[in-house]
């Protein structure tokens, strides 16, 4: 904002001698977030939006009218005392904003870039209803990312209670793991992550493109939790390389947490899903942001298709992730293909717009029904339905519906498939006292308990895909549980 | 890191070594498998089987074949050499149990995943008929390995420099017609061995195994990229896998599925083989080098 320095000035005076008025607050224009040019940012993997400069963020802040009611925080997963941390911000104490994130949220700095937040606490934003306007809303996301990112640096670690010689196993390191593991071994505990990729991290190393969610960040998280003492394994598949009952059983362990996530890529089970070219999103992703696929031949040593004309089938972040990647490894046309409308995409508002201004075409309401290959089994072209939409199913969204000798195809060279995971089914196969649901997650009771004892789940290995921040909520939730059970199982010791 | 305690050549491109792996070796079964990863940062991961563990040591073999990059690079290093990452074991075990007569037809590299069942399925107590197959006698791997554990042993080369100048589908056919019919066949090798061999033994209806080594990036069910037509469904390799009923596998595109990346592997090894020569050495010497070395 060009006037931005003297309004923030003037404002804060202000604010110190009585406070803004609401009419004052709403007057202030929602703060624009920086970002990369589309076409520049399109041949690069850097992240594209920067974060709010110091102005922009008090500007912000200042939008907040501090309801006494405070509805954002009922959206937060975490409950985070959201109108006090952005209190914090105009007055100019960034350390403590990040403070009173911090009594809820481990990752700020993750979750204030990959948050839903239009779904969470700012749909619940009284600035946003008053406008009835969504993206009006107090943006509480960039706020907290603000605060996170100045913090960068800052290498210290939470207080550890001592030893109390209880070992506790992660399995699992991603976001739910992570929590899991920090509130553990803050209790005192001996806690070791047992990871099946070689690096930590789970889809936020795996999934999350570094445009969306720079490794640096992610990286930073783990090095905190190698700090306080939790010890990492890598290629290690529980299931595999050993059981969950032989370490409990031999290896000394006293608890488990399952934070395995939901591994396995559905398919659509139509004709062509198997051809040359044809790829799950989560292979797609692996290759491009684990294996560096992107630096094929300057370094890196694994493949990844550089098609020109794709075609991407979802509606969801994993599908615009996939999407934008397509683009950044050169293909000329990317085709969003989804069977609903743009508002009925479960994928973060700005994650589509950021893809609409990098030139992804958005296909809706149509979805494939067979692919198409040439005579070397290699993909030639999609052929689609188009689907107009019915009355609202179990979901609450309206149901699409097919619209019968509707067909037309799309050329494509490639077709990223990103329509959901599922569990993978390696704990269930090898944890015969585990009980399960029929879709292959674990059963767990409020506090992340299972049917095993000393055994805890959290994650969308229990409730299937969702979101990092509600992995998050569960492996807090676990964890107390595990320090509950480990107190007493000491208790029983002695 | 998991060091590298020995090391042979098998054959002008064929390899193998014990690997340190403590917990791989005493989980490990036959017909499963490894990922290997030479370093953490930029190196592909690539599927291996479990050629042998040893778990009172500690150890498992793993043989491998210099195809292209990666596995070049597995093959400059050397006993007291370490590897980042061995993850596994994956897949399921084969099942094993006394069929009564077994033929087991081996080809190429895949008489490495071969030998450990077939060790299994002798003593499990059956009568064992091995078949090798090999393009030439110089990269006919293992022979003496399966001589010993066999009660037949017929190797077969396409040039005819060694054993019977044929293809291993043809005794294959002779033992099928053979009274009392084998129980079972299992038969590990090129993709293309594997679909003439189901060929052979569905005509006479002999259930027939396969171990299929597709592209795999995790090996824990995660990509997909490894997946298959199995009687028009979707299979992942590595966990419904690696072993299938081979009558019911869509083979040809599995084949294609292979080549996907054909032209990149070749481009890598490319470069691979240019960059050695840059350093001093082309590839005909260093393989005499490395022949020295092992």
């Amino acid at each position: 904002m060009t006037n931005g320095k003297e309004q923030i000035q003037k404002n804060s005076e202000k604010q110190n001698a009585k406070g803004l008025t609401i009419a004052e607050r709403l007057k202030i224009p929602p703060q624009q977030m920086p970002q990369q040019k589309p076409q520049e940012r399109i041949r690069n993997v850097n992240e594209v939006a920067l974060g709010y400069s110091q102005t922009e963020a008090r500007m912000e802040a200042l939008r907040c009218l501090g309801c006494k009611n405070a509805p954002c925080v009922s959206g937060c997963p975490v409950r985070i005392r959201i109108k006090d941390f952005i209190a914090a911000i105009v007055e100019g104490d960034y350390k403590k904003a990040l403070n009173i994130i911090k009594e809820n949220s481990l990752l700020p700095a993750v979750c204030g870039r990959v948050c839903p937040q239009e779904n969470q606490c700012q749909e619940k934003c009284t600035v946003g209803i008053k406008f009835k306007n969504i993206a009006k809303a107090v943006s509480i996301g960039r706020l907290e990312r603000f605060v996170a990112d100045l913090d960068l640096d800052d290498q210290s670690i939470p207080q550890i209670a001592p030893p109390t010689g209880m070992k506790v196993a992660i399995i699992g390191s991603g976001p739910g793991s992570i929590v899991a593991a920090t509130d553990t071994r803050r209790a005192g505990h001996d806690v070791t992550i047992f990871e099946a990729f070689h690096k930590p991290g789970g889809v936020m190393i795996y999934g999350i493109p570094e445009f969306r969610l720079p490794k640096i960040i992610v990286q930073k998280e783990i090095q905190t939790l190698v700090n306080m003492g939790v010890k990492i394994i890598p290629n290690f598949v529980v299931g595999k390389t050993r059981t969950i009952e032989q370490l409990m059983k031999e290896d000394g362990f006293d608890a488990v947490f399952i934070g395995v996530g939901a591994g396995l890529p559905k398919f659509m089970n139509i004709e062509g899903e198997s051809l040359v070219g044809v790829y799950s999103a989560n292979e797609f992703l692996t290759r491009a942001n684990l294996m560096k696929a992107y630096k094929f031949g300057a370094g890196a040593d694994t493949p990844i298709a550089r098609a020109k004309k794709v075609a991407v089938v979802g509606g969801g972040n994993v599908a615009i992730d996939a999407s934008r990647m397509a683009l950044r490894l050169g293909a000329e046309k990317v085709y969003l293909i989804y069977r609903r409308t743009e508002a009925q995409m479960p994928a973060r508002a700005e994650e589509v717009h950021h893809a609409q201004e990098e030139g992804v075409e958005f296909h809706l309401l149509q979805n494939p029904k067979r692919l198409i290959g040439d005579e070397n089994c290699h993909i030639r072209a999609v052929e689609c339905l188009r689907y107009k939409l019915g009355e609202p199913d179990e979901s609450g969204r309206r149901r699409p519906v097919p619209i019968e000798g509707s067909e037309f195809q799309i050329e494509v060279d490639s077709v990223i498939i990103a329509i959901g995971n599922v569990p993978n089914p390696l704990i269930q196969q090898t944890t015969p006292y585990l009980k399960f649901n029929k879709d292959g997650s674990i059963v767990v009771d409020e506090k992340g308990t299972t049917s095993m004892e000393g055994v805890f789940a959290g994650g969308d290995i229990v409730s299937g895909s969702a979101t990092v921040i509600e992995a998050m909520g569960q492996g807090r939730t676990a964890a107390a549980s595990i320090n509950e059970y480990l107190a007493e199982k000491k208790k029983q010791k002695t | 890191m998991h060091k590298i305690v020995s090391k042979q050549q098998l054959s002008n491109d064929v390899f193998t070594a014990w690997l340190e792996a403590p917990f791989i070796a005493r989980a490990a079964r036959p017909g499963q498998f490894v990922i290997i990863s030479i370093n953490n940062e930029f190196s592909e991961r690539i599927p291996l089987t479990v050629a042998d563990s040893d778990a009172q040591k500690g150890l498992i073999r793993i043989i491998w074949q210099r195809v292209g990059k990666t596995t070049a690079d597995l093959s400059e290093l050397k006993a007291g050499d370490f590897i980042a990452a061995v993850t596994g074991p994956l897949g399921r075990p084969t099942h094993i149990e006394n069929f009564g007569l077994v033929v087991c037809v081996g080809g190429g590299i895949g008489n490495a995943v071969l030998l450990p069942i077939t060790k299994a399925l002798k003593k499990a107590g059956n009568k064992i008929i091995t078949i090798l197959g090999a393009r030439t006698k110089d990269i006919l791997i293992l022979e003496d390995e399966f001589a010993k554990i066999s009660d037949e042993l017929i190797v077969t080369t396409d040039d005819g420099s060694y054993g019977r100048k044929a293809l291993v589908t043809e005794p294959l056919e002779e033992i099928c017609k053979r009274t009392p019919k084998p129980g079972q066949v299992f038969a590990i090798g090129p993709a293309v061995m594997m679909k003439f061999c189901c060929e052979v033994t569905k005509k006479y209806n002999v259930p027939t195994q396969v171990s299929l080594n597709t592209i795999m990036v995790d090996g824990t069910g995660m990509c997909g990229g490894c997946r298959i037509e199995y009687d028009g469904k979707p299979k992942f390799v590595c966990v419904d896998g690696p072993e299938f009923d081979g009558h019911k596998v869509n083979f040809d595109l599995m084949i294609k599925r292979m080549n996907a990346y054909r032209q990149h592997e070749h481009q890598a090894y490319e470069e691979y083989k240019k960059h050695k020569c840059r350093i001093g050495l082309n590839e005909k010497e260093l393989t005499t080098k490395k022949n020295k070395d092992s």
